[in-house]
């Protein structure tokens, strides 16, 4: 901001605060982007100004926090030692780094280099710590791999691994090395590493087109973006030649072969200008970042979004590539977007793996997969594209035959013309170009043996039927009997059985019944008409049929995906528990999938299995392992991915919206590879992970209530007790001090000192007694009980509260014995008592009634005071309630914890007569105990 | 002059309790720990022992035990609330009451009375008198207001249990034991419903009892005065 401060002060200086119109800034872009902001916006009042530019220049608060982010991230840092092609020079720069940084103090490793036998860099590895490699075995060949897991224990701060693009062994890990190096980064330790520009995922056609070498091995580009430094090792390619021929990359032999082949120097040439644009566009990169530190906002306002589509067709790759490129230069962000309709579902196999071919690159390329449905597929595009605020749409255009275009139109042209505002832009090539990348076509349906049979069959019965009615019937008669039999066929059979039996038909028509009969001679052009309105019909037919047939077993294929996603999601919305959900989805799952489920879910950074499958497989420790790295990294592992794919089934993190919950296992019975069926598995994990999020959070949030009202009652209670139990103590310190001085009646002083001791020793008591009942863990000692004797010796206890209360006691009928704990019962009496001792004066009657009512025994306390006011009759059970002046403490508190401990009950009602009727009743078995005679 | 021996950690209750008696009639022996209450119920004895359940030493319930070894001086059981199955364990080892803190004097001092008064009956005499009931226990006898009151042997038992440890709190198991036998004493219900019987047959107002008094979850007690 200072240098700002001193152009603001500048242009204060300006006369009127106008700009002159030749406006030349002594700095760079801030301000004459200002200068020219101003001059847009008109603004002639400086003030305004200055605060408008604050706002302009105060950094996204996002873009700052990731800049931050990656500052401080505990993640390694990644140098990437980037050649052309082999042999620049990578490795000798990268152990020449090393070596100077050793210098500089710091612990440098060998994780991985291969010095291919040059001298030069051989030299270079001494003085050099190096992890050695673990050697893995794989059909009897021995195949060294990182030991990513030696290295961090190691723990240096930077490790070297070359090759960045290689493929591990079968049995390691992960598939990919960069899947190695970015577990070395995730603990924390800087890799230097080293790659060629023909590598990258992205550029993978280009180099193809360039050389017309395939490169198999690839790493995404979004790793390769997220290298903190790339080093360009650039050899002019004249240079790299004298290398070549010096014997300095590869052992003599092979030097004339490489020099004529790969190592072109139009080859060289092309690959180098690669290299360099890519490396200058990472620069750019690193520029744009560093202005976001700095607090400088690039002139980039919003992202550009590309959506690319995905065709059914051998293109996809291409395009996919082509965007992906695109979007490097400008900072895109790319969608694929796949609309599947019904038109294309009578597509062949091949088709539709295609499109998943294109699906699977993009998701490497750091696409954001979409998959739609629709018959329309141009509105659902620019449906999509406007949805998603998308500025450019990229879409592959194979050639067709001209003919083919001018009947069923095409697609992209569709596009282009009700694209709007959204910009297409459409990469155009022949299909074959791209073909050899196609896997292996899957035999088309042909001929059938059975198609064949019910062909000739029909056309044997058509004739059959036909022989002896023709005398009756003419010639255009016999051939509609043809026609059916075609009509009826073609439902059954795919288009070549069709064309077949259109054939057999018109053969069989021609023979038998078209004049000149028994020979295959026409003498009437009408004929051939009949000849080719039959062959149609059994062409459209069958078509048709097999296009029907496709879109039963299609929307029959989605009903069933339907009903099971409903059934599992009225599963999992009905599961009140973990478990029941885990073992509802589980049963589900592997019922829709044809295969074997278990769940794990985490506790305490352990895994716990709530669901086991019927094999048990998930205790095998290996798969275990695979469930735990699951859960750490929250990516699919496991069988079909490139993450230790050598496990027996395909692990799934179950993700909740706030955190991971645990892990899906699912071991498939038959092949499992389908990308659909995948997808259907993630949507069922994704649901399944929200349901127990969704346990887990109401568990919580149970708790947290739990908790909040038991807070709420203690803060009550402490205070209701300090009032208790400050009164009395108030009392008797202040009628001991009178004594203590002398002062005062002495009797009477003593006395209010004992009964407020008494009081005191009563609140202390009820205190106890609360703590213990609503600690949860009482244990009652029941015995036998008379309620007789119950309310006796309680009236003998609360003697001191009755004092001169006229007392009564009632027994009705036979009370018999009830099982409860005496002392405890006895304590709800007295406390009844003394409550209602406390609410009546001397001379007042107060009378306890013990009854025997319907297996209870019933002691009801009434007394003949004021009654309880009915805005506290239902509160008046509870803890800490309180009511002014005295209060009823924890006393009747006491008496509903006992009650309740009994299985009983309690209830307070004013009396019509004035005054208030406790009642409270326990349990009284039906059958007494015997007791002896005598 | 009698002599009470006071087995208590607390020296705030011996001070109260030595400030309390009048000199004259009564002399407090202090003892902090169980130990020293032993030695000193064997050397200075004492009319009568209050006793602490809860002592820095050794349990309130083995000096009972100890005591009760050699000699029959009464014990009276102080005990804070909660405390019921040590409270009972005494009374089953020989003590012969309690009381609760906070206990007020006039009320140690009635229990004081009426075990000094029931230790000095010798065991020749075989009349107990409570009120207007007189129990002949030599003679299976029991008279109410002059009136010959009728019990069944086994009532009759349990009258003559208590009478003998007139004013000493019996525990459950121990009239359980001593009136049934050694097999019954989980048998509570026995004396719930013969505790009854005697009550309507003895007790003026069988409702609110003044003689056969319940000690809630620990026994009864026939009270002396």
């Amino acid at each position: 901001m200072v240098q700002f401060r001193s152009i603001v002060e500048w242009m204060n200086e300006v006369p009127g605060g106008k700009f002159p119109a030749n406006c030349q800034l002594p700095t760079a872009s801030p301000a004459s982007r200002l200068c020219q902001f101003n001059r847009a916006a008109g603004l002639t009042d400086p003030h305004q100004s200055t605060i408008q530019m604050i706002e302009a220049t105060r950094p996204d608060p996002d873009e700052l926090l990731k800049a931050i982010q990656s500052r401080e991230g505990k993640r390694g840092f990644l140098k990437v030692f980037l050649g052309a092609s082999a042999g620049v020079g990578k490795t000798y720069a990268m152990l020449g780094e090393a070596h100077e940084q050793r210098a500089r103090g710091v612990d440098i490793v060998i994780g991985y280099v291969v010095t291919h036998g040059r001298a030069e860099t051989e030299a270079l590895v001494d003085g050099l710590e190096v992890i050695p490699p673990k050697t893995l075995t794989h059909r009897g060949t021995n195949l060294q791999e990182v030991d990513v897991e030696a290295i961090i224990d190691r723990a240096p701060e930077i490790v070297l691994v070359d090759e960045l693009a290689h493929s591990n062994a079968p049995g390691s890990t992960h598939a990919k090395r960069w899947q190695d190096i970015n577990d070395l980064l995730a603990a924390g330790i800087s890799v230097f590493t080293a790659v060629n520009i023909q590598h990258l995922a992205s550029l993978n056609d280009v180099v193809t087109q360039v050389t017309g070498v395939r490169v198999q091995e690839t790493v995404p580009d979004s790793f390769f973006e997220q290298a903190d430094e790339i080093e360009l090792i650039d050899l002019a390619p004249a240079e790299l030649q004298q290398r070549l021929k010096e014997g300095k990359v590869y052992v003599p032999e092979r030097i004339e072969h490489a020099l004529e082949g790969f190592f072109k120097t139009s080859n060289l040439t092309a690959l180098r200008e690669l290299a360099l644009r890519r490396t200058a566009d990472t620069v750019d990169a690193e520029m744009q970042r560093l202005r976001i530190q700095e607090g400088t906002r690039g002139t980039w306002a919003t992202r550009d979004r590309i959506v690319v589509c995905i065709a059914p067709n051998p293109m996809g790759p291409r395009v996919v590539r082509a965007a992906a490129r695109m979007a490097a230069a400008n900072h895109a962000e790319l969608i694929a977007l796949y609309v599947e309709s019904d038109r294309q579902s009578n597509r062949g196999h091949q088709d539709h793996d295609h499109a998943r071919q294109a699906m699977e690159l993009a998701e490497e390329l750091g696409f954001e997969l979409v998959h739609l449905n629709s018959h329309d597929i141009v509105s659902e595009i620019i449906g999509f594209a406007n949805r998603r605020n998308a500025t450019l749409i990229v879409v592959g255009k194979p050639i067709k035959a001209r003919w083919k275009e001018v009947l069923f139109g095409s697609v992209v042209d569709e596009l282009v013309r009700v694209s709007g505002d959204v910009d297409v832009h459409v990469i155009t090539g022949s299909t074959e170009a791209t073909s050899k990348q196609t896997p292996v076509e899957r035999k088309p349906e042909f001929l059938t043996r059975q198609g064949v049979t019910l062909a000739i069959l029909a056309c044997g019965l058509s004739t059959a039927v036909s022989f002896p009615l023709f005398p009756w019937i003419d010639t255009a008669n016999v051939a509609m009997i043809y026609v059916l039999a075609v009509a009826l066929v073609a439902t059954k059979c795919n288009r070549y059985e069709a064309g077949l039996v259109s054939l057999i038909s018109v053969l069989a028509f021609n023979f038998c019944f078209v004049e000149p009969r028994f020979t295959f001679a026409v003498s009437d052009v009408r004929y051939l008409v009949l000849f080719t309105v039959m062959a149609s019909i059994g062409l459209v037919i069958s078509s048709l049929t097999s296009r029907l047939r496709d879109q039963v077993r299609l929307s029959s294929e989605r009903e069933r995906r339907t009903a099971s996603l409903y059934s599992l999601s009225r599963q999992l919305a009905q599961g009140r528990s973990k478990i029941e959900i885990s073992k509802g989805a589980a049963k589900e799952i592997s019922t829709v999938f044809n295969g074997e489920v278990a769940i794990f879910v985490k506790d305490e950074d352990r895994l716990t299995v709530l669901a086991s499958s019927e094999s048990k497989f998930e205790d095998l420790p290996n798969e275990r392992a695979v469930a735990m790295w699951v859960l750490d990294h929250l990516e699919p592992a496991g069988l079909g991915t490139d993450t230790l794919p050598g496990s027996r089934a395909i692990y799934l993190p179950l993700k909740g919206a706030e955190q991971s919950i645990g892990v899906l296992a699912f071991k498939p019975q038959g092949n499992f590879d389908s990308r659909s069926q995948r997808q259907l598995l993630e949507t069922f994990t994704n649901g399944l992970g929200l349901a127990l999020e969704r346990i887990y959070l109401a568990k919580k949030s149970n708790e947290a209530q739990l908790s909040a009202e038991s807070e709420r009652i203690r803060s009550t209670l402490l205070s209701s007790i300090s009032h208790d139990l400050r009164t009395p103590l108030t009392s008797i310190t202040g009628a001991a001090s009178s004594l203590v001085h002398g002062t005062g009646d002495t009797k009477e002083l003593s006395e209010t000192i004992y009964s407020e001791s008494m009081r005191l020793n009563q609140q202390i008591q009820n205190l106890l007694d609360m703590t213990r009942l609503q600690s949860g863990n009482v244990e009652l000692n029941l015995s036998w009980q008379s309620p007789q004797e119950l309310v006796a010796s309680a009236i003998e206890k609360a003697s001191p509260a009755l004092a001169n209360r006229q007392l009564e006691v009632n027994h009705k009928g036979a009370l018999g014995l009830f099982q409860a704990d005496g002392l405890l019962v006895e304590k709800a009496l007295v406390n009844l008592l003394e409550n209602a001792g406390k609410f009546t004066k001397e001379g007042d009657s107060i009378k306890v009634t013990v009854f025997a009512e319907n297996s209870n025994i019933v002691f009801l306390v009434t007394d003949t005071g004021p009654g309880i006011a009915p805005s506290v009759l239902s509160r008046i059970f509870s803890a800490g309630f309180h009511t002014e002046g005295g209060g009823f403490g924890l006393g009747l508190s006491i008496v509903e914890a006992i009650a309740r401990l009994h299985s009983g009950r309690c209830s307070v009602t004013n009396l019509p007569s004035g005054g208030a009727a406790f009642r409270i009743e326990f349990p009284r078995p039906d059958r007494q105990p015997e007791v002896p005679n005598g | 002059m009698v002599k009470i021996l006071v087995i208590d950690d607390e020296m705030a209750i011996r001070k109260f309790l030595v400030a309390s008696v009048d000199p004259a009639t009564h002399l407090i022996i202090e003892a902090a720990d169980g130990q020293t209450g032993i030695r000193l119920a064997a050397t200075e004895s004492p009319d009568v022992i209050l006793l602490d359940l809860g002592l820095p030493d050794i349990d309130g319930v083995e000096v009972t035990h100890r005591i009760r070894e050699w000699s029959q001086v009464p014990i009276i059981i102080v005990s804070a609330r909660g405390d019921d199955d040590n409270k009972i364990t005494a009374l089953d080892a020989g003590a012969n009451d309690y009381l609760t803190k906070p206990f007020s004097l006039p009320e140690l001092f009635a229990r004081i009375r009426v075990l000094l008064r029931s230790a000095g009956q010798s065991a020749t005499e075989s009349i107990v008198t409570i009120g207007d009931v007189s129990i002949d226990l030599s003679a299976h006898v029991v008279r109410k207001g002059g009136v010959e009151v009728r019990l069944t042997k086994t009532e009759f038992k349990m009258l003559a249990l208590l009478a003998k440890n007139l004013g000493k709190v019996l525990t459950h198991t121990h009239i359980l034991r001593e009136v049934w036998g050694p097999e019954y004493i989980e048998e509570l219900h026995y004396l719930r419903v013969y505790s009854q019987q005697l009550r309507s047959k003895l007790e003026d107002d069988p409702s609110q009892p003044k003689m056969l008094i319940t000690e809630t979850g620990v026994g009864y007690r026939l009270r002396g005065e």
